[in-house]
């Protein structure tokens, strides 16, 4: 380490660039904040030997030189700034649209934005923020973060814990708010000291040197709030492992008791009513708004719900008994919550097929007599189902929700939404087989020579609700990464470290200071300290830009 | 409670008069001729309307409360005049600190223009979907509105600095710019003046179409220049679109949108046309003069203290009681969707204009611009993300 002694007695580390306790500039240093070209010192972190602006040897030392710059920090930002942008011209793979004509990315972007669709999906923008290089870009900030702080929190520090009132006359007149005074008497300085020490200003003398200073924890502010948006980086990392971040998804039909996905079946929840309410049209208040609205706007979505918990017995493989653990409604933003579980009302289906009931006539019947009866429960449906007479009827395909995709039915979905069946209704005591085609709306006779035909006679419908299961450990992560964050961000503006210097130069007294932010409220600070007194008012010594 | 939206909506209209009024009163302290006692007294009028003013906007703000049931910033009309609110407030906050009275000059008409350009909007009051049902609504959307309105004063301090201090001698790169940023606020007034004129005369015309393969109803309250694709008119004796709305403009009602945007830049361009005619100079060199006595490094500071103060409130409402609102709401704090995403990059910005202010050469007007830049930002989440990018957010 070669040291720097100045000449105030101060050894000063290797890279300083204004001596830490008297501030006098060392002569060799003066390019590393460019104050070799300047009139005004650049006071940024007190002129402290930083060791990036040190050290530039190893690939370490270059490595934390070009972390360590608020200029590539700043690039930083400025990359992922853009790259978020980017990410939304076109909705990610998430938001495509209930609508849209395919939920395939493949196909959707190109479909509805053209060649630039394609080109969005092909780029993979389409899911940009998990893709490894906008991770990789958060890293980098979050490196630079790290690096940065550290490069001058430490020195700064130091700085400011051995800064002496005593400063060099060079110091002082290069100072941004800077004055003389010849004759100054020291009742008026007395008089300057005590109006300082009443606007709460900390005074420390030496010799007739005086350094008023206020706020100095407001320095600290920047490093504190980046230890929180660390702590939020952590969190974020932390909330990709499953042990700190549960997502399910469960659908349960009303009167159905499933267990809870993600508990290792632990939980168990059963839907008591799932409610949807829409607001009245004719209320006086939103009768306009619902009108142009022009359909019926929902007010309430809620699943009353009761959770279920496994009572343990001790006994292995015994029968399991179930103990209820919670009863509440969940709503839009009334989450239900248990032992660390949160269920969120998120989809709902209404109207869900539970059983259908079909009657086999003749197909020349005008009056579609029935010759049987029989009801298929849509949870549970039987192979075949074997009627009086001794007809049997098979269900040789089931579309629970059926469409026609490209001129070929299929199923939508698993769920009885719409559903479908082709049927094989075997005759008493004949050979052939006649295929039958029967749904909502629908009996479509294949081959058009179908002696027998099925019809619907009666169904049983009932709601499901959607509910996301989420368990995150990581909350309170981000939470106090918020916080810390928030107490730095105001530590730093909301308050600001103003350092006042009474220098006496012979006959003359100097008066310097120095603020790193609002210059306006440290101005009135001194003009209010200096009224009564003959001390001249500070002159704003900045060489504006141009 | 229909006389309660009759105060509300007149105490908005009585707000926007007392504001305008207030300008003329900041405008006559820059007035060479006055003596320093009468420019006081301007002065003091002109800061005391602006508050009445306010207090106006509140009552406003109050009664519609009051007459819906909820806080009313749940749509396009709400939210953006209660923007125009906050950032009255928080001119009137960084009058006190600075008791700059230029600043008033501009952060009123720009209020203005805010508050006038959401009246354009329904008017209604709408029912709040489940979502919104909640607390976190007002505790949010205010925090936000109030965050970027102090950012907002930051802009104006920037445009007054830039108006101050560029060249108007010879035409540049930066005077182009400059008068872009003015033409743009112009742009926003032609807005205005075009929907109360179409308004007046009461114009319709209904098209129907097809958008993503339902079969859609266009209610067009301004003559079609550009029609929906494939269009068929349902309104007799209305004007022939001269052309269609390109294919790859998807959004809900883009063709209206699309039509509502041509009118609004021609009444702007013909306003800003108008008045380059009438002042036969740039609008910033015709400006420029009666800014003289403006401190620039003052500008600058308050320009600087605006963002200071702005980005902590910005970042808790934007960003942590919105996390907070969405992991209630939608199960998931953040979940990218355009709204969230903008609101990131305007962290972003600011982030960045307060790091850059560590480094030499990035006071004065490179600073200046970037607050503009930052402006342009919120403006876009405000207004740009409801209309232009569906989402979660779009309401309006």
């Amino acid at each position: 380490m070669n040291n720097i002694k100045c000449e105030c007695g101060h050894v000063n580390p290797e890279g300083t660039v204004l001596c830490e306790a008297c501030g006098k500039p060392i002569e060799k240093n003066q390019h590393i904040d460019g104050n070799d070209t300047k009139k005004l010192l650049n006071m940024r972190y007190d002129g402290t030997a930083r060791r990036s602006q040190t050290y530039n040897k190893s690939f370490i030392d270059k490595t934390w030189a070009f972390f360590s710059s608020v200029k590539v920090g700043v690039w930083l930002i400025v990359i992922a700034l853009i790259a978020s942008a980017i990410g939304t011209i076109y909705p990610q793979q998430q938001y495509i649209p209930t609508d849209a004509i395919s939920r395939d990315p493949a196909v959707f972007y190109e479909d509805r934005y053209g060649i630039f669709g394609k080109i969005f999906y092909q780029l993979g923008l389409h899911n940009l923020y998990s893709s490894w290089w906008y991770m990789l870009l958060i890293a980098l900030i979050g490196v630079s973060l790290v690096i940065c702080s550290l490069d001058r929190f430490v020195p700064l520090y130091k700085a400011l814990k051995r800064q002496k009132p005593k400063r060099h006359k060079t110091f002082i007149s290069r100072q941004r708010f800077y004055s003389e005074t010849d004759n100054v008497s020291d009742d008026e300085v007395e008089q300057l000291k005590t109006e300082l020490q009443r606007q709460r200003y900390k005074i420390s003398e030496d010799n007739g040197h005086i350094l008023a200073e206020k706020g100095r924890f407001s320095r600290w502010g920047p490093y504190v709030n980046h230890i929180g948006l660390i702590i939020i980086l952590i969190a974020a990392l932390l909330r990709t492992t499953p042990l700190f971040y549960l997502d399910q998804y469960v659908w349960v039909r009303e009167g159905e008791q499933v267990v809870i996905p993600g508990t290792d079946g632990e939980y168990f929840i059963e839907n008591k009513k799932f409610i949807l309410e829409t607001y009245d049209e004719n209320d006086e208040r939103f009768k306009e708004a619902i009108k142009k609205q022009g359909e019926m706007i929902p007010s309430n979505f809620q699943t009353n719900a009761i959770i279920y918990k496994v009572k343990d017995d001790g006994v292995v493989g015994s029968t399991k008994e179930l103990e209820k653990v919670k009863e509440d409604e969940i709503r839009l933003n009334h989450p239900l919550k248990f032992d660390g579980y949160t269920l969120y009302q998120a989809g709902y289906q209404l109207n869900e097929f539970t059983s259908m009931s079909f009657k086999l006539h003749k197909t020349d019947d005008p009056e579609e007599k029935a010759i049987d009866t029989f009801q298929i429960d849509l949870t549970n449906p039987k192979n075949e189902y074997k009627l009086d007479n001794g007809f049997v009827v098979k269900i040789d395909d089931y579309l629970p929700d059926y469409e026609l995709y490209n001129g070929q039915p299929k199923s939508k979905t698993n769920y009885p939404r719409n559903p479908a069946f082709v049927f094989l209704v075997y005759p008493p005591n004949k050979d052939d087989v006649e295929i039958s085609f029967a749904g909502i709306g629908r009996n479509i006779d294949a081959t058009g020579e179908n002696e027998y035909k099925l019809g619907i006679t009666d169904f049983d419908v009932r709601n499901a609700s959607g509910l996301t299961v989420r368990r995150d450990y990581t909350l309170p992560l981000f939470g106090l990464g918020a916080l810390i964050f928030m107490i730095g961000v105001i530590q730093g503006m909301y308050w600001q470290h103003r350092r006042i210097w009474i220098h006496p130069n012979q006959n003359t007294l100097l008066l310097a200071a120095h603020t790193n932010k609002n210059w306006f409220g440290l101005k009135k600070d001194i003009e209010k300290a200096i009224a009564n007194t003959s001390v001249n008012n500070v002159s704003d010594q900045q060489e504006l830009d141009k | 409670m229909g006389n309660l939206l009759e105060i509300s909506s007149t105490m908005l209209y009585t707000a926007f008069i007392l504001y305008l009024i207030a300008t003329a009163f900041f405008g006559a302290t820059i007035k060479q001729n006055k003596n320093s006692n009468q420019k006081g007294l301007a002065e003091k009028i002109g800061i005391s309307l602006t508050v009445i003013g306010f207090l106006a906007q509140l009552v406003y703000f109050v009664t519609r409360w009051m007459a819906s049931g909820h806080a009313p910033v749940s749509n396009m009309f709400e939210f953006v005049t209660f923007f125009g609110m906050a950032m009255v407030l928080a001119f009137i906050i960084l009058y006190f600190i600075y008791r700059f009275t230029i600043l008033g000059l501009f952060a009123l008409p720009v209020a203005m223009i805010v508050i006038a350009y959401a009246s354009m909007f329904p008017r209604d009051i709408a029912p709040l979907v489940p979502s919104l049902q909640s607390h976190w609504l007002y505790i949010h959307v205010t925090t936000v509105a109030l965050g970027n309105g102090i950012l907002a004063i930051s802009f104006v301090a920037g445009l007054i600095y830039l108006i101050r201090q560029i060249d108007q001698s010879v035409s540049s790169k930066r005077t182009t710019w400059l008068e872009l940023i003015l033409y743009t606020l112009v742009l926003f007034i032609g807005f205005s003046v075009i929907t109360v004129i179409f308004n007046i005369t009461g114009y319709e015309a209904k098209f129907n179409y097809v958008e993503n393969g339902n079969e859609v109803t266009a209610n067009y309250h301004m003559p079609p220049i550009v029609g929906p694709k494939e269009a068929q008119a349902m309104t007799q004796g209305t004007m022939e679109p001269w052309f269609e709305t390109p294919e790859w403009m998807h959004g809900k009602d883009a063709p209206r949108k699309f039509n509502t945007l041509i009118w609004s830049f021609l009444t702007g361009t013909l306003l800003y046309l108008l008045t380059r005619l009438a002042l036969r100079k740039r609008i910033g060199a015709a400006i420029q003069p009666i800014l003289k006595k403006a401190n620039p490094d003052l500008l600058d500071e308050v320009s600087y203290r605006a963002v200071a103060i702005g980005f902590p409130v910005f970042t808790l409402g934007g960003l942590i009681f919105a996390a907070i609102w969405a992991q209630i709401a939608w199960d998931r704090f953040w979940g990218w969707d355009p709204k969230e995403v903008w609101a990131l990059i305007t962290w972003f910005f600011y982030a960045a204009f307060l790091h850059l202010r560590l480094s030499r050469g990035w006071h004065g007007e490179r600073s200046a611009w970037l607050a503009v830049g930052g402006f342009a930002i919120i403006m876009f989440n405000l207004i740009g993300v409801n209309l232009l990018l569906a989402g979660l957010h779009s309401y309006a």
